[in-house]
């Protein structure tokens, strides 16, 4: 099968992937040595959707995130050192160790936040949409979210009013079967969270959500479509997390999931299978393979130095960046 | 400084106006604001002279808070309309967890200017959906300014203000002051937040007040006179940031302190203040602080049970002849 991307994106579209992968490894085994407090949502199996989506936007274009969010940040450019940095609540991170893992934000690089409140970023995307409509510029807000937000009424209020203002954002729905313990065939009693789109009036479609060439190019029309002030698309990117809800769930979700279903879905790994169809196009050789690989385990090496040797904010910084 | 009277609705359309031609980024979103010019008539005339920056929305509270705050992160200056007060909780998630504490979990890499503004108070017989104080929730919620201003000069003055602060504001107006006139200078002009004002100089008694409040307490104020009983009225106008400066002035000056809102009496910003005075001023203090504040129970329609829980002019009055030891007539 002919790629239908050019060669450098599709090696750039894989070391991405592999860095998100590599990048949550590490923050996992730094939770595990208790230099990560709290908690983490690991996006483990979920990069083909950070990475296609992300391909497809500009710096300046908006991407609004979710508590499960490490994946995203990296696919829309943030820097791995600040963001281990906020992870281990230092003040050299992101957002000077106030946020943590489910709260980085990066404004210079389009990134508005990412949200612990499910469903909490749409009307967000929705309100940056209006603002990109005001200033006339070409640019768009991808808006992500998972399964479980599309039963939110945040869901339904915000795709209606980018719907009736055809307003530039892309709702991505990282569909991972699972909001929290509860699948997603429980939760709607339609087969397809894309069908919804229909209701109001906009562009709707699933697709394979572990296939970064799928969704990059999907993403890319809907883009084109939404710059040219043709409004707004629902994606229905499914796909799989392969560890828990967070670092806390029991046997990475075993209680509310199949080890044959797990098994299913770990051989359908987004970055494995992507690496195989390179490597069978020739675009990627098990030698080019390692020397991406050695070169994102040194820039993780440097970011967890980075993070570990930054000072830790004082208590007072507490009642600073808020009108107290 | 030359002076006309403008009801509290002209002086906020006024206001607006003013900034939507200095300042292209603001704009205004709500409900029935277009046809309507709201349904007070606040934005009488703004949705033709801005054609496109006064937007009418569906039915969705909540995501007119969020696209509000969305707009603010991305480079505009959005005035959100509420319709009423009581609608705030279909978007509580948006004020408090989103719009107010985005700046903060963000480590300060964005400042959110945004207006949300609703109607607040009873005496309408609206009923219990469309007639609540609800002040207190949002001064407990730490990132949000709360304003709730009583005239048309210091509307249009704070309204200006606030268009122009980078923080979140909460900016409550009592619906049965909109028609009310008074006096608003020509001139541009801006009352600063935080900045409280002594409506009514006295010297016997000081009451800490805000909102139609203050007019009930001026009502009160004018009553004791006759009676040789001399009442300071202090505005607070801004309830976060508070103006402790000007409250403890009046305090140390007068020594006995009622502290008065339309809100339900039970964790209301009264509390607060008294709190405060008696944690820093006890030794101002003659008399222990007295509140006045609604019966904690929601807002009945029939007006004869209205007017019982809401506080008003006599609640004042009563609390003042109780301060000062004496029996009412």
């Amino acid at each position: 099968m002919a790629m239908r991307v050019d060669q450098i994106l599709c090696l750039k579209m894989y070391e991405q992937m592999l860095t998100i992968r590599l990048f949550e490894e590490k923050a996992i085994e730094l939770f595990e040595h208790n230099l990560i407090r709290g908690n983490i949502h690991p996006c483990i199996g979920q990069e083909a959707v950070s990475v296609g989506i992300c391909s497809a936007l500009r710096q300046e274009d908006y991407m609004v995130n979710t508590h499960r969010g490490h994946g995203n940040c990296i696919a829309k450019g943030a820097q791995l050192k600040r963001m281990m940095a906020e992870l281990l609540g230092k003040s050299t991170g992101y957002c000077k160790g106030k946020g943590g893992s489910m709260h980085i934000a990066d404004f210079e690089g389009g990134n508005l936040g990412a949200n612990g409140i499910v469903g909490g970023g749409l009307p967000i995307a929705v309100g940056a949409g209006i603002s990109i409509q005001n200033r006339g510029t070409d640019q768009v807000a991808a808006c992500f979210f998972g399964d479980g937000a599309t039963n939110q009424g945040t869901f339904h209020e915000s795709l209606n009013l980018a719907a009736i203002w055809k307003l530039p954002v892309i709702f991505v729905c990282e569909n991972n079967q699972y909001a929290l313990s509860t699948p997603i065939r429980e939760a709607i009693s339609i087969s397809r969270i894309s069908d919804r789109a229909a209701a109001y009036g906009i562009s709707g479609m699933s697709l394979d959500g572990n296939d970064v060439i799928e969704v990059y190019t999907k993403t890319k029309e809907a883009v084109e479509r939404a710059r040219a002030g043709n409004g707004p698309a629902l994606l229905d990117c499914i796909t799989y997390r392969f560890f828990g809800h967070f670092t806390g769930d029991p046997g990475r979700g075993i209680t509310y999931r199949s080890k044959e279903e797990m098994d299913h879905w770990l051989d359908r790994c987004p970055i494995k299978n992507f690496k195989e169809r390179l490597l069978q196009e020739k675009i990627l050789t098990e030698e080019i393979e390692k020397r991406i690989r050695d070169k994102i385990k040194t820039a993780l090496e440097e970011a967890v130095q980075f993070a570990i040797e930054s000072p830790s904010p004082s208590p007072e910084e507490a009642a600073q960046d808020v009108f107290y | 400084m030359s002076i006309r009277e403008l009801t509290n609705t002209e002086a906020m359309a006024e206001a607006l106006k003013e900034e939507m031609t200095k300042d292209p980024s603001v704009f205004i979103i709500g409900e029935d604001l277009v046809a309507h010019g709201g349904i007070f008539g606040q934005f009488v005339g703004l949705p033709q002279a801005f054609p496109g920056r006064v937007i009418d929305t569906p039915i969705s509270e909540t995501a007119i808070v969020g696209a509000g705050l969305g707009a603010a992160l991305t480079g505009m200056r959005p005035f959100v309309d509420l319709h009423f007060a009581d609608f705030t909780t279909c978007a509580m998630d948006e004020i408090a967890n989103q719009v107010a504490k985005i700046r903060y979990m963000f480590g300060g890499q964005v400042r959110i200017p945004l207006v949300i503004w609703a109607p607040d108070g009873a005496g309408l017989s609206a009923a219990a959906h469309h007639s609540q104080s609800l002040e207190a929730w949002f001064i407990h919620t730490p990132g949000l300014k709360v304003v709730s201003p009583c005239n048309p000069s210091d509307v249009k003055g704070l309204i200006k203000t606030s268009l122009r602060d980078d923080d979140p504001i909460l900016f409550f107006m009592h619906k049965k002051i909109f028609s009310r006139k008074g006096p608003v200078p020509e001139e541009e002009y801006f009352v600063p937040l935080g900045k409280a004002d002594i409506k009514r100089n006295g010297t016997d008694v000081t009451v800490i007040t805000y909102s139609i409040m203050v007019l009930h307490a001026l009502e009160a104020a004018e009553q004791l006179e006759k009676e040789g009983i001399s009442v300071e009225v202090l505005d607070l106008r801004t309830l976060w940031p508070m103006d402790w400066e000007m409250i403890a002035q009046s305090v140390s000056k007068n020594h006995r302190v009622v502290v008065a809102h339309e809100a339900c009496l039970t964790g209301g910003f009264g509390a607060e203040v008294a709190a405060r005075i008696q944690e820093e001023l006890f030794d101002e203090l003659d008399a222990p602080i007295l509140r006045v504040g609604a019966f904690r129970v929601p807002i009945p329609f029939s007006p004869p049970m209205e007017r019982f829980v809401i506080p008003g002019r006599d609640s004042v009055i009563k609390a003042i002849y109780k301060i000062l030891g004496k029996e009412a007539n």
